[in-house]
């Protein structure tokens, strides 16, 4: 078992045993809205890893002055400075990735991912263990929707990270880069990591014996 | 002679799932024959790389999960054979594949297999092929007698009033139009039907009610009832798609409303929707429905009709 105490702990249990995508199933609405291909996965993925370390790290800071009656809205407040950062960043310094993303960068504001960790772990824990959290949890997200874009890439369009893969004779699935394909690979995803879960735990069992 | 003791049921049938399918292959018979006559050879690769394709999908799936190989249930063959009749006599033959793929894989085998699918395996399909290649799925060609090689395509007789125009009540009867293999020939449809009735593998309700409402909305719609009725592929979709029966209700009441609701949104999708034909999207519209229905609108169990409620 990995100790959640201490650093390693905590970055690793972030991006495989507590994935927040495929394990906790959080955040589903960017997983599935704006996962058309592999460059909108890791604008978004690396966006939300930004607003989830400094909001862990500042709410994590504040843990002890902020009453416990009016800690939601106190850390939106927090939660919403830093998304208005990184909206601005964008638009200034990638602004084709800031129009393809649109609504959802303000919509991180709202992301369970964000709000479940400053409830769930930085509201509890030291700045530094809450920030390696962030920085785990975020790059959890990042890799798991980078992997969801990739695959609804390559047979929606033909393409990962706008390379050609397939050629020019390839007609593409059209479904996969619509709603319907990210549900069909979300499930699809949901399905595979829980096998290899299973198993992981299955052997596991019997080294212990 | 020998008594024995056993629990119920004593008293059993010999109809199985084989023995279902083969008579809805059987029903079928028609409809295949028809379309291969009006599209020739092309329809016949169509049709023979859809069943072929379900039938070795359901058996790999089967031995890699380390299942049972139930190919022998002709019920995978029967999903191909649909599938293959509900694509244009031009479609690829990977099209046909992947359909068949997602039918067998997606649909059903990842859902619990037969039985357990929460929505028609060859309709969804459908549905997944016309999203993403629509160009392909509405290639139509005008229908060339066996065994003429060259096709000529041309629109669909609901996409273009002036296409409807060319075709006589008896051609969209028959066949004689363009359109999908399996959905041409009207009259080889209703012998299907006629059949399946008479064999009773699938009660008169959902197919007469389904084109009953559908007729009734299309006469307020369009004025032409006949018409509406004699093209697309809404006869193919109520005689073989609606009644699955894991996908549609158990009780008559629920079976009603279900049949209702696909008319219905059929008649809707046609004259307000995008697409030009409507009986995929509403035949998986109802499907989902279908479990709501059985939960609220229970059969009657046999042998409790006028016993009190107990309070």
């Amino acid at each position: 078992m990995l100790d959640k105490s201490t650093a390693k702990g905590v970055f690793i249990n972030g991006i495989l045993n507590e994935n927040p995508t495929f394990r906790l199933v959080l955040g589903t609405c960017p997983t599935l809205a704006v996962t058309t291909s592999a460059m909108n996965g890791i604008g978004m993925g690396i966006a939300a890893t930004f607003v989830l370390v400094g909001s862990n790290a500042v709410i994590s800071l504040l843990r002890n002055f902020i009453p416990d009656k009016v800690r939601i809205p106190a850390f939106i407040v927090i939660i919403c400075a830093f998304v208005t950062m990184i909206q601005l960043l964008m638009q200034a310094f990638v602004p084709s990735l800031y129009e393809s993303l649109g609504m959802f960068i303000p919509l991180i504001v709202v992301n369970c991912i964000i709000l479940a960790r400053a409830e769930a772990f930085a509201s509890k824990n030291t700045v530094f263990l809450s920030a390696v959290d962030g920085v785990g949890m975020g790059l959890g997200f990042t890799l798991a929707i980078t992997i969801m874009g990739c695959i609804r890439e390559l047979f929606g369009n033909g393409t990962i990270f706008g390379f050609n893969v397939f050629g020019q004779g390839y007609d593409p699935m059209l479904i996969m880069i619509l709603a319907p394909g990210g549900f069909i690979v979300f499930g699809l995803m949901l399905g595979i990591v829980n096998a290899l879960t299973n198993r992981k735990q299955k052997s596991g069992k019997e080294d212990a014996v | 002679m020998k008594l024995y003791i056993s629990t119920p049921p004593h008293i059993r049938t010999n109809k199985d799932t084989k023995r279902i399918m083969l008579d809805v292959i059987i029903a079928l018979l028609p409809t295949t024959l028809a379309g291969i006559y009006f599209f020739g050879y092309r329809a016949a690769i169509v049709l023979a790389v859809a069943c072929v394709t379900a039938v070795l999908a359901e058996f790999i799936w089967q031995k890699l999960a380390h299942q049972p190989v139930r190919t022998g249930d002709l019920s995978a063959l029967v999903t191909g054979l649909i599938l293959g009749l509900n694509l244009p006599p031009t479609a690829p033959w990977w099209l046909a594949c992947i359909g068949s793929i997602i039918a067998i894989i997606l649909v059903k085998q990842l859902f619990g297999g037969i039985g357990h699918n929460f929505m028609n395996p060859a309709m969804a399909a459908r549905g997944v092929l016309i999203v993403s290649w629509p160009a392909l799925m509405t290639a139509y060609t005008l229908p060339s007698v066996f065994p003429a090689l060259d096709a000529v395509t041309s629109a669909t007789i609901l996409s273009d009033a002036q296409v409807a125009a060319n075709y006589t009540y008896m051609d969209m009867f028959l066949g004689n139009i363009p359109g999908s293999i399996g959905e041409v020939s009207k009259a080889a449809i209703l012998l299907g039907l006629l059949y399946m009735l008479i064999r009773g593998v699938v009660s008169w309700r959902i197919p007469v009610v389904f084109m009953g409402v559908f007729a009734a909305l299309s006469a307020i719609f369009t004025g032409d009832a006949l018409s509406a009725c004699l093209t697309g592929g809404v006869l193919f979709g109520a005689v073989f798609m609606a009644t699955d029966y894991t996908t549609s209700p158990m009780s008559r009441l629920g079976q009603f409303i279900y049949a209702a609701g696909c008319g219905l949104m059929v008649a809707l999708i046609r004259n307000f929707g995008a697409y030009p034909e409507g009986v995929t999207f509403a035949i998986l519209l109802m499907n989902i429905v279908t479990p709501l229905l059985d939960k609220y609108i229970k059969p009657r169990i046999y042998g409790t009709k006028g016993a009190k409620k107990n309070a």
